[in-house]
């Protein structure tokens, strides 16, 4: 352990930067499957393979861009909406018929579709390693803190902040929004002032899905696509949203925040175990707070 | 105990085809193929695991999500003490159970102070440290390979002998869950799954019922592992993995979780398409999705709930049938004597 070495400051700041660049992607997730928790009251475990379809729809439409500029930016476009897309019609076709059941069958739905959809992503794309390239505008590095700092992970830094505000108003400010936080309330009392509970959930639903393909999107040019990443992903979405507080969507984003800079203080103090950071750093919290930092909105 | 057990599982009109089952069991490998023999070894081990997982989720009522922790833990245990100690065979085997059940102790405790959903995922991220710790530290538990090769004594070498044991220790385990269920304690439980509050109110301590069941039910799990680590001598971090834990959970759900043998159905079902199935194609996890969402839709109370709920409508007709001819020969009566 070469503590001494590693521990500049300036290496620790960037370091931070970079943890907080991926805490964004993470947020993003999590906002998503955290919506869709507060309204359907359902954790989306099929929400990881759905990020999946993102990366590679991303990967498959900059391909067909010939990797040009404008290929980056039209994925980020339409890869978000291509889960969209998958997710209602999962959404219409099976999941909306469940809502009548007990809890743990739309959960188990969940899984099962995780399950398939995984496998369908495996013979739509095989089981080879992908990758996209950024834009020129956003790649190479500027200097912070004496020390270099990828350009896409400014950029990340900006999206975050845009989606979180954006789902806050749209949660708090539109009639679509509030009719959705009415119906995670009471479901019964939403249908009897004549509003379809159902579309409402299958629109919170398919909202929730779009970040999670968005958050894949995004995350595309900063690894490498792969079988598997759905997995990962949607443990670390559950954990950041269970220690924010189920169905907030800031707790979303304190807790992403939380995961992602332990996650990289991890990787400077300890990398073999960088993982188990913010793992600990989850328990540490439920310990204090079992049910999360923020109120939870059920 | 036993001998009223014995009685009572006597007095059933299970008992014959238990006693059918246990004989085609005994001489299962003398009929077949090593392969076979094999796969029922590993369905014995998986039907062990889904049982411990039943007594959370079906008597419980518990949301026992990551249930393949424990048993993972329990392989592990047994793994690392044969592999690293020089210790005897059987500190091993023993140290398993014990290490899953303290580890089940440590999150139940975590788990059970908190409500169904937050349960559920509180267990996923602990079990998942687990599974991290485990996964990353190539030290000692051999990271992503695992660990091979684990030895194991003379007398269990040959595959027949090693069915032995395992169809032996699964039987205890099921009598013991067996009593464990139908006890006091079983019976609290099940009040406690039905009616949460009730319990609360009549002085039952709800939180330490539930953590007692997910400790009984991690130390069978940790013996579902050990027997893993007999049958396969080796062990790898999927076993702790949390698809594992779900395919557990739909073992339990497919076989009918409101019955004490479904589970078991449950395992020999999955263990046996997955053996077959996965042999024809790559997709397993699709069909397995495809499976479960049948289920869901079609089959809410599992194979073993519905054939006992046709049985029991049969029941009914025939009862119905009785009492029709009962009633008409009294009728008969009646009206003869007048």
């Amino acid at each position: 352990m070469e503590l001494g070495q590693s521990l500049s400051l300036a290496a620790l700041g960037s370091q931070l930067l970079v943890g907080l660049s991926r805490a964004m992607i993470l947020f993003i997730v999590c906002a998503g499957l955290s919506f869709v928790l507060g309204v359907l009251r359902v954790p989306n475990i099929a929400h990881g393979a759905l990020y999946m379809i993102g990366a590679f729809s991303a990967y498959s439409i900059s391909t067909l861009c010939g990797d040009s500029p404008a290929g980056f930016w039209l994925a980020l476009l339409l890869a978000p909406l291509v889960v969209a897309l998958v997710s209602f019609i999962a959404e219409r076709a099976l999941f909306c018929h469940l809502y009548q059941r007990e809890h743990l069958m739309l959960l188990l739905f969940t899984f099962a579709l995780s399950l398939i959809l995984g496998d369908l992503v495996k013979i739509v794309w095989g089981a080879e390693y992908r990758s996209v390239l950024a834009p020129p505008i956003l790649r190479g590095s500027v200097p912070i803190f004496g020390s270099a700092f990828p350009r896409y992970s400014l950029f990340l830094l900006l999206i975050g902040p845009v989606v979180a505000v954006g789902l806050w108003l749209f949660v708090n400010k539109t009639r679509m929004g509030k009719i959705s936080r009415a119906a995670a309330v009471d479901r019964e009392m939403v249908g009897a002032l004549g509003i379809n509970v159902s579309w409402v959930f299958a629109a919170a639903f398919v909202i929730g899905c779009y970040l999670a393909g968005l958050g894949g999107a995004l995350v595309a040019p900063t690894i490498s696509i792969t079988l598997g990443m759905d997995h990962h992903i949607i443990i670390e979405a559950f954990l950041i949203v269970t220690i924010g507080g189920l169905g907030n969507i800031w707790g979303a984003l304190v807790g992403s925040i939380l995961f992602g800079v332990t996650h990289s203080l991890g990787v400077l103090f300890w990398p073999q175990f960088a993982i188990v950071f913010p793992y600990a750093t989850v328990v540490i919290v439920l310990l204090l707070r079992p049910t999360g930092l923020l109120k939870s909105v059920w | 105990m036993l001998k009223k057990f014995v009685g009572s599982l006597l007095a059933t009109r299970y008992s014959l085809p238990t006693l059918g089952i246990i004989i085609v069991l005994l001489i299962w490998p003398l009929l077949v193929p090593r392969f076979y023999i094999y796969i029922l070894s590993l369905i014995f081990v998986t039907a062990l695991l889904a049982m411990s997982l039943n007594l959370t989720v079906g008597y419980g009522g518990l949301f026992q999500f990551h249930h393949g922790a424990f048993y993972g833990v329990g392989a592990y245990a047994a793994a690392l003490v044969l592999t690293r100690t020089s210790l005897p065979v059987w500190v091993g085997y023993i140290a398993g159970p014990i290490a899953a059940a303290v580890a089940g102790l440590l999150i139940g405790w975590f788990c059970v102070r908190l409500s169904q959903l937050y349960f559920a995922m509180l267990q996923i991220s602990l079990g998942s440290l687990i599974w991290a710790i485990v996964f990353r530290w190539y030290d000692f538990t051999g990271g992503d390979d695992g660990l091979y090769g684990i030895p194991r004594p003379s007398i269990l070498s040959s595959t027949n002998n090693t069915y032995y044991f395992i169809l032996l220790v699964l039987v205890a385990c099921l009598v013991a869950l067996y009593i464990i269920v139908k006890s006091p304690f079983g019976a609290t439980l099940q009040a406690i799954r039905d009616n949460p509050q009730r319990c609360e109110a009549i002085g039952v301590n709800v939180r330490r019922h539930q953590l007692m069941a997910i400790v009984i039910a991690t130390f069978f799990a940790g013996i579902a592992g050990v027997l893993f680590v007999i049958l396969e001598r080796s062990v790898f971090p999927d076993l702790l993995f949390w698809t594992l834990s779900l395919e557990i959970f739909i073992m339990c759900l497919l076989g009918g979780w409101f019955t004490f043998a479904g589970p078991m159905l449950g395992a020999a079902i999955i263990v046996t398409l997955r053996t077959f199935v996965g042999r024809h194609t790559e997709y397993w996890t699709l069909i397995l999705g495809v499976i479960l969402i049948l289920l869901i839709f079609f089959l809410p109370e599992g194979v073993m709930g519905y054939l006992l709920r046709i049985g029991e409508s049969a029941n009914q007709r025939i009862g119905e049938a009785a009492n029709q001819r009962i009633g008409e020969s009294a009728n008969r009566r009646i009206s003869g004597r007048s």
